[in-house]
């Protein structure tokens, strides 16, 4: 199955939202927390996600339709 | 390398071979070379930096690459000039260019991409790979023809004809039909796919290193000193930290006394997730999509935004936001007053300096060095509506007409 690095960034509205919960359960991911940092105002998550290419790209459009960031962790490869 | 101990994780701290890899297996964390510096306090000294070539190469001790390997095509040791027009313009005494468009391929990538072929090379790959829309493309062409490497160079289909050609004569070119991120992705799953030397991906913890050679450089040519303000454009971030990286390394092996350099972000408005973060006072920039003509500084999404607003606020530094009309401003300016033509990023930069000199975050007398990047000649469309000339008949009469605006009888 193949895997992505991502990072959440929660805004303060979205802080008490089992957001990642969710995904696992909507969709066939299996979530995988690395690191995080989260505070009663705001908060990130990095996370690793497998599961069906096409899944994963849904779970995320998901997870931006609930106000949330979502950051490819790589960052942009294409450089000027 | 001996004075390379590991490849190390900024975020966890967790040691790992020296390998093409370039994120934490644990926590996700990018990787950075980890030197043995009491090794290479040993060995290293002015004198012997002085007797090495006149590239990034005379700072082998403090590159992840052996220099009897090195692929070069003379990256490094680009003119540092005193600005002395630009700075009674701009009311600064003490005002330097270091004009990296002098490098082969007349942009700074030749330091990454130099050291990353090296590296390619030691790593026994047979492809080097990358995915640009300008200055990177030509310089790992250019370095991939010297090494006699295959070469994977991806463009965006719709890209200027003009920087197409640039690259592709060096070498494959690959036209991708789609959008940047479209690029992105590709390129993404060519890194996971294919085993081939990806400058900005696998190598990527290599690669980022040729950029110290610039802070080694100012520093040299200072005369062993560091500046008191460096002003640097900022896509990814990575050139901002190895910038910083180099002259604090310098001064931890004692090369240079001290290294107190202010780092100054310069962004532009349809680009500026670092700047903003800095102005803004947060400590991760905020992923944007870019709309801005300094195509260079184009990233949306910075891998190292987080640690140059970092460095910016340790140093006691600055972020500055340039509207778009103010880049050709800034490149014209650099081009009138010490006859340099920098790409749009420099007129980003120049712009910066700008307005820090106004607002006093640079004083009158104080060391700084305005870092230009590229030449102008990959991006002439940024100034075509805002460069004058004249037309004349082939006649004295029509010069003076025209030009002198001499009355004629």
């Amino acid at each position: 199955m193949p895997f992505r690095r991502v990072k959440f960034v929660f805004k303060t509205e979205r802080i008490k939202s089992p957001v990642i919960y969710e995904l696992g359960h909507k969709f066939e991911i299996v979530t995988n927390i690395r690191r995080a940092d989260i505070d009663s105002e705001n908060g990130w998550v990095i996370l690793e996600l497998e599961g069906a290419v096409d899944e994963i790209e849904r779970g995320l459009e998901w997870v931006r339709e609930q106000g949330s960031e979502v950051q490819n962790l790589d960052g942009d490869i294409l450089a000027g | 390398m001996p004075n390379v101990q590991s490849l190390r994780c900024k975020e966890c701290g967790r040691d790992y071979p020296q390998e093409p890899i370039y994120v934490c297996d644990f926590c996700f964390g990018p990787l950075e070379v980890n030197y043995d510096y009491d090794a290479i306090a040993k060995n290293i000294s002015r004198e012997s930096i002085q007797d090495g070539p006149l590239t990034i190469w005379r700072y082998d001790e403090l590159l992840p690459a052996s220099r009897d390997n090195a692929v070069s095509i003379g990256a490094g040791m680009t003119p540092l000039l005193k600005a002395e027009n630009l700075g009674k313009e701009l009311g600064l005494n003490n005002l330097w260019i270091k004009n990296d468009a002098a490098n082969p391929t007349h942009s700074f990538k030749d330091r990454v991409v130099s050291v990353a072929s090296t590296k390619a090379v030691e790593f026994d790959f047979d492809t080097i790979a990358c995915a640009s829309t300008g200055n990177l493309a030509g310089a790992t062409a250019a370095h991939g023809a010297k090494a006699g490497m295959n070469t994977m160079v991806f463009i965006p289909s719709d890209l200027e004809r003009g920087k197409i050609l640039g690259a592709a004569v060096f070498g494959s070119v690959v036209l991708v039909n789609g959008n940047y991120d479209d690029v992105n992705r590709l390129c993404s799953e060519l890194g996971d796919d294919r085993r081939w030397a990806f400058v900005n991906i696998n190598m990527r913890p290599y690669y980022s290193e040729g950029s110290k050679s610039i802070g080694y450089e100012l520093a040299e040519q200072l005369g062993w000193r560091a500046p008191e303000h460096v002003i640097v454009p900022v896509a990814s971030g990575s050139l901002f930290t190895k910038v910083y990286k180099g002259l604090q390394e310098f001064a931890q092996l004692g090369i240079i006394d001290s290294a107190d350099t202010k780092m100054h972000i310069a962004q532009p408005f349809g680009c500026s997730p670092v700047a903003k973060a800095f102005v803004e006072g947060q400590a991760h920039p905020k992923p944007v999509v870019p709309d801005t003509i300094a195509k260079s500084l184009a990233i949306g999404s910075p891998a190292d935004g987080m640690y140059s607003v970092g460095i910016a606020n340790k140093t006691g530094g600055s972020g500055t936001i340039v509207p778009e009309s103010e880049i050709s401003e800034g490149m014209k300016l650099l081009a009138e007053t010490e006859g340099i033509f920098t790409e749009t990023a420099g007129g980003v930069v120049i712009s910066t300096l700008r307005r820090l000199a106004r607002e006093g975050v640079i004083g009158p007398d104080e060391e700084t060095v305005a870092l230009i990047t590229g030449t102008g000649l990959k991006t002439l469309e940024a100034i075509a509506d805002s460069v004058e000339t004249v037309t004349i008949d082939p006649t004295i009469r029509s010069f003076d007409e025209v030009v002198t605006g001499a009355a004629v009888s």
